[in-house]
């Protein structure tokens, strides 16, 4: 039989519908390719083999029995970020904190997805409670970037971007709360989807937060990722953040059509860290828009110095409540060794995260506390409210923002967990869209001398989904789509080392 | 010794008595098993969300206006974090910066006359679980049933000088949320918890005290015994010349004493900031005009209603509206048998006396209306007399027994036979020759004594005004 692995998602769930394939035949395929590839990129924290066949006998007798047939991708197997709740499959968070968690409920979007007959795989290792942007920061050690093992695939849905691209699933949720689908997506030379914030609801996603996370698709084109988005999208009354949001119908933008879209570029993005290779391609990007119609002017874009601040702030400040709830009383880690209750909590919360996650943490708290709250988090909000001016102010010129993802290509493992503040600012393209709470696609445009896939992101104004798609779309036609080179060359074996997926394999820092 | 003057102020938590609990749907129903009446939401699970529960928003508005607060329109929520294992999100959802109400007050009466006690602020929050320490096991258990309960607290100004004010502003205060029908207040199972903020300075000084906080009373009782202790605890520091520490301390009720828990020092840093997962709430004028317009008339109102429209005195007026219950229970009793005087008596008097001493709430008497008018009707139509009726009532009030059926059944009837009558009093005289003497030599009292007797042979049956006029007759011959 042909390696269906490599195919989109919707031409899979077109053959299925078709009965070409079958759902369990699919389905097994892909587990497959998961065993033989997951050695060498280690994307997965949870394979759920088990539950994804019999999730597939079960989706093949709804399919047989005429229902599902307005799911465009029933019987699609997909993976989800572990940082999303599915009912009874340990949900870890990439935390030794979390390492024995089993949710008693699926998050909405799983429903939803469930409801459409898609196949939940397993859930994909990330930066720990997605804190982080090269998947290093996991308790169960890094994943590899498809393109080169040796290099990562980004964070913090490290995991998710990886085994798309990696063809160990047709297509993966991943959560964005300061770039964490975009920039992974970008390092992999896959599509990511940010969505407007209150779009998809986040109910059952363990918050890191909670004013700037958003779930979204990865997957490998526009039109998968647009098919996934209608699935997951729409008003959810258990989350008091999701919004009522008319035409969800994002699929009617999938047109070959950018003329007269007016697209800008902030001068501020194109000088300072931007490597020269990206911004070629972020010229050459440039060129094949307005060879297909589009207007594209650089523009003045301010306050783009004071998003990254700002958002490590709120981040922090949010995440050091958001994450007070792991305690060691009622679930997951709890230290062996305690005499009293404040023991219980501080070596518990001490030995259960990991280091990145105890700096935001301790960061958080000091930027809420009494003495510094005025200084540095009503600062900070009040810099998120001018950055949302900004770019509405922007968008009352341009329909879509067009600039880079990240500074520089997919780094070499190891090779960023020093020096955090460097790291911190290369979030500096794709924080302040969080802030805004504005809508987000990142796209491959090429790749650099090493071979590494460069992305490209495109913002577009609240409720401009639809913009992002039509414009990412008219792009992927005229740039195609590229498999890694370890798919199309074969994994070189010699050179990869395997990692153990061990909650106490910490990582370096 | 100099002279001291006490100010206190008064935290309020009431429960509010909606179905469902603040931010999700399980229910708020007091004394379940532990631990059946929760959700990933109210257990603080991984990803679960808070939605509001507009009833409960609905209640504190309504609790708002009738404490004459301006309403905040544009309220909002903040969490309130510290680590206790009986918040399992580590944070509470309550407000500080947008508070529902503020700037409300109360009137109260004092031996001095009528007095307005300032409200500082009312805010919404949701409630923690219950801990049970078990000493021998050196373990303790968490029930979060309670968890995620709405509540508001209900912020005085320091505005009250003496324990009688403190309990006189509670009264008011609980009196008015019953009429509302948003919290049942009940100290026992905790739907209404005080805290007392309490300092003492000398008469005439501008400067407040040093303040503490104290908790831990369980009834009005406590809360006045409490404010007695701690006024001569730091008045007795004072004397010494020792200073006040700002801290807050548990009443011991037993004791009666109090007991410093945790001073200023190690005060928390609740890292108050706005509930990122709940979106600023918008109070419309339409919402709060819609509240006001369905609120109901609250005692003082009814109280003044109820002098005109029934004519009975202020005094009965004021007992009886001072719960909300009685005051309906009064209204539908007139309603069947009239005689608004007679039925306030029975209520001010008989009915108090029964709910003091069975312990019990007005809310919880099981008899209706129909029997007591019934007993009413049998009293004017003579069919018994006073004594028997509130033998009978008793039972009414106890068993709940029909009172026509129970005055048959226990031949309680009134014996107003002539002929019968005539008998038992002959024979009464006949055993008391001494006291018809005694009576016919001018001494009234034993008059009584032959009356009394007569009413003991007919077991307190006999119409007294007739035996009076029948034993009268006799020896007046």
């Amino acid at each position: 039989m042909m390696d269906i692995t490599s195919l989109p998602a919707l031409v899979l769930g077109n053959m299925i519908k078709n009965r070409e394939i079958s759902v369990v035949e699919a389905t097994k395929a892909q587990l497959d390719a998961i065993k033989q590839r997951e050695p060498f990129y280690h994307s997965y924290i949870t394979v759920m083999e088990e539950e994804a066949l019999s999730q597939a006998t079960k989706v093949q007798k709804r399919i047989d029995a005429g229902e599902l047939r307005k799911s465009a991708l029933a019987g699609v197997p997909m993976a989800v970020k572990d940082n999303i709740c599915t009912k009874g499959v340990r949900t870890t968070c990439a935390s030794k904190m979390l390492h024995n968690f089993e949710p008693s409920y699926d998050a909405t979007v799983i429903e939803r997805l469930k409801q459409a007959g898609v196949i939940i795989l397993g859930k994909t290792n990330m930066d720990e409670f997605a804190m982080g942007s090269t998947t290093e920061k996991s308790a169960f050690g890094a994943s590899k970037n498809p393109w080169n093992i040796s290099h990562v695939p980004g964070g913090s849905s490290g995991g998710s971007a990886s085994v798309v691209a990696g063809e160990e699933a047709f297509f993966a949720l991943g959560t964005d709360t300061g770039g964490s689908i975009r920039q992974p997506a970008g390092y992999c030379g896959i599509i990511g989807l940010k969505p407007t914030y209150g779009t998809v609801s986040r109910y059952g996603l363990i918050a890191y937060a909670s004013s700037l996370d958003q779930i979204g698709p990865m997957g490998r084109n526009v039109s998968d990722c647009t098919a996934v988005l209608e699935v997951i999208a729409g008003h959810d009354e258990k989350d008091s953040t999701s919004i009522h949001r008319k035409e969800l119908d994002f699929r009617k933008a999938l047109i070959d059509d950018v003329k007269g879209m007016r697209i800008g570029v902030p001068k501020g993005y194109l000088d300072g860290e931007l490597d020269d290779e990206i911004k070629d391609r972020l010229y050459s990007a440039v060129k094949i828009f307005r060879q297909k119609g589009a207007i594209v002017e650089e523009f003045d874009l301010e306050m783009i110095d004071y998003a990254v601040p700002a958002y490590y702030v709120i981040a922090c400040a949010e995440a050091s409540s958001n994450l007070s709830r792991f305690d060691g009383v009622k679930y997951g880690y709890r230290t062996p060794n305690y005499e009293n209750l404040q023991e219980l909590y501080e070596k518990s919360r001490s030995e259960g995260f990991g280091s990145e996650v105890k700096r935001r943490i301790m960061m958080g708290t000091l930027v809420l506390s009494e003495s510094y709250y005025d200084a540095y988090y009503r600062k900070a909000l009040k810099v998120r409210s001018l950055i949302k001016q900004n770019f509405k102010k922007a968008f009352e010129n341009v329909d879509l923002i067009l600039g880079p993802i990240s500074p520089r290509t997919a780094p070499e493992l190891g090779e960023k967990t020093q020096g955090t503040l460097q790291s911190y600012r290369s979030d500096i393209y794709t924080v302040s869209v969080n802030l805004a709470g504005l809508p987000a696609i990142s796209f491959p445009c090429g790749r650099d001398k090493k071979g590494l896939p460069i992305g490209l992101q495109l913002i577009g104004k609240e409720f401009g989904e639809k913009d992002l798609i039509r414009a990412a779309y008219s792009f992927e036609q005229a740039v195609g789509y590229e498999r890694p080179t370890t798919l199309r060359e074969g994994i070189d074996i010699v050179n990869s080392q395997e990692t153990q997926m061990h909650p106490n394999n910490k990582s370096q820092d | 010794m100099k002279r001291y003057e006490v100010v206190i102020g008064l935290e309020v938590h009431v429960e509010l008595s909606t179905k469902t609990k603040m931010f999700c749907f399980c229910s708020t129903e007091f004394g379940g098993e532990p631990n059946t009446q929760c959700c990933p939401v109210c257990t603080g699970m991984p990803g679960s969300l808070p939605v509001i529960n507009k009833q409960a928003v609905e209640y504190a508005i309504a609790a708002g206006l009738a404490l004459n607060c301006d309403i905040t329109q544009q309220c909002r929520f903040d969490r309130k974090n510290y680590f206790y294992p009986d918040l399992p999100k580590a944070y509470q959802i309550s407000q500080l910066y947008q508070p529902i109400g503020r700037n409300g007050g109360i009137t109260i009466d004092t031996e001095l006359g009528k007095k307005t006690i300032g409200i500082h602020e009312i805010h919404m929050e949701e409630d923690a679980g219950k801990l049970t320490h078990i000493e021998d096991g050196n373990y303790t258990l968490v029930d979060y049933n309670r968890c995620g309960i709405p509540l508001i607290e209900i912020v005085s100004e320091p505005d009250m000088h003496s324990a009688k004010e403190a309990i006189a502003y509670l009264e008011k205060l609980k009196q008015i949320l019953k009429y509302l029908g948003v919290s049942d207040c009940k100290m026992q199972e905790g739907s209404l918890r005080a805290d007392i903020n309490l300092s003492v300075r000398e008469v005439g000084a501008k400067e407040l005290g040093t303040r503490t906080e104290m908790k831990n009373m369980n009834s009005f009782k406590a809360i006045a015994r409490a404010i007695e202790g701690e006024k001569k605890r730091q008045i007795a520091l004072l004397e010494k010349g020792e200073p006040v520490i700002r801290e807050t301390r548990r009443w011991d009720d037993e004791r009666n004493a109090s007991f410093a828990m945790r001073s200023k020092e190690d005060a928390r840093d609740y890292r108050y900031f706005p509930e990122p997962d709940l979106p600023p709430l918008i109070i419309s004028d339409e919402w709060i005009d819609d509240i006001r317009n369905r609120q109901p008339e609250l005692g003082d109102e009814k109280m003044l209603r109820f002098e005109k429209e029934f004519g009975i005195p202020a005094y009965d007026a004021k007992i009886i509206t001072s719960d909300k219950y009685l005051a309906q229970f009064f209204e539908e009793t007139v309603a069947i048998c009239g005689r608004p005087k007679e039925v306030s008596n029975w209520l001010m008097v008989e009915v108090m006396r029964l709910l003091k001493e069975e312990d019990i709430e007005a809310e919880e008497i099981s008899f209706t209306p129909v029997q007591l008018a019934k007993l009413i009707e049998m009293i004017e139509a003579g069919k018994i007399n006073r004594t028997v009726a509130k033998e009978v009532f008793e039972h009414v009030f106890k068993e709940n027994v029909d009172p026509d059926e129970y005055v048959i059944e226990h031949g309680l009837s009134m014996v107003s036979d002539d002929g019968v009558l005539q008998s038992i009093i002959e024979k009464v005289i006949a055993e008391n020759r001494q006291s018809v003497e005694d009576y016919r030599n001018g001494k009234t009292k034993a008059f009584g004594y032959l009356v009394g007797q007569t009413m003991k042979e007919t077991k307190g049956k006999a119409d007294p005004k007739m035996v009076n006029q029948m034993i009268k007759k006799i020896l007046d011959q």
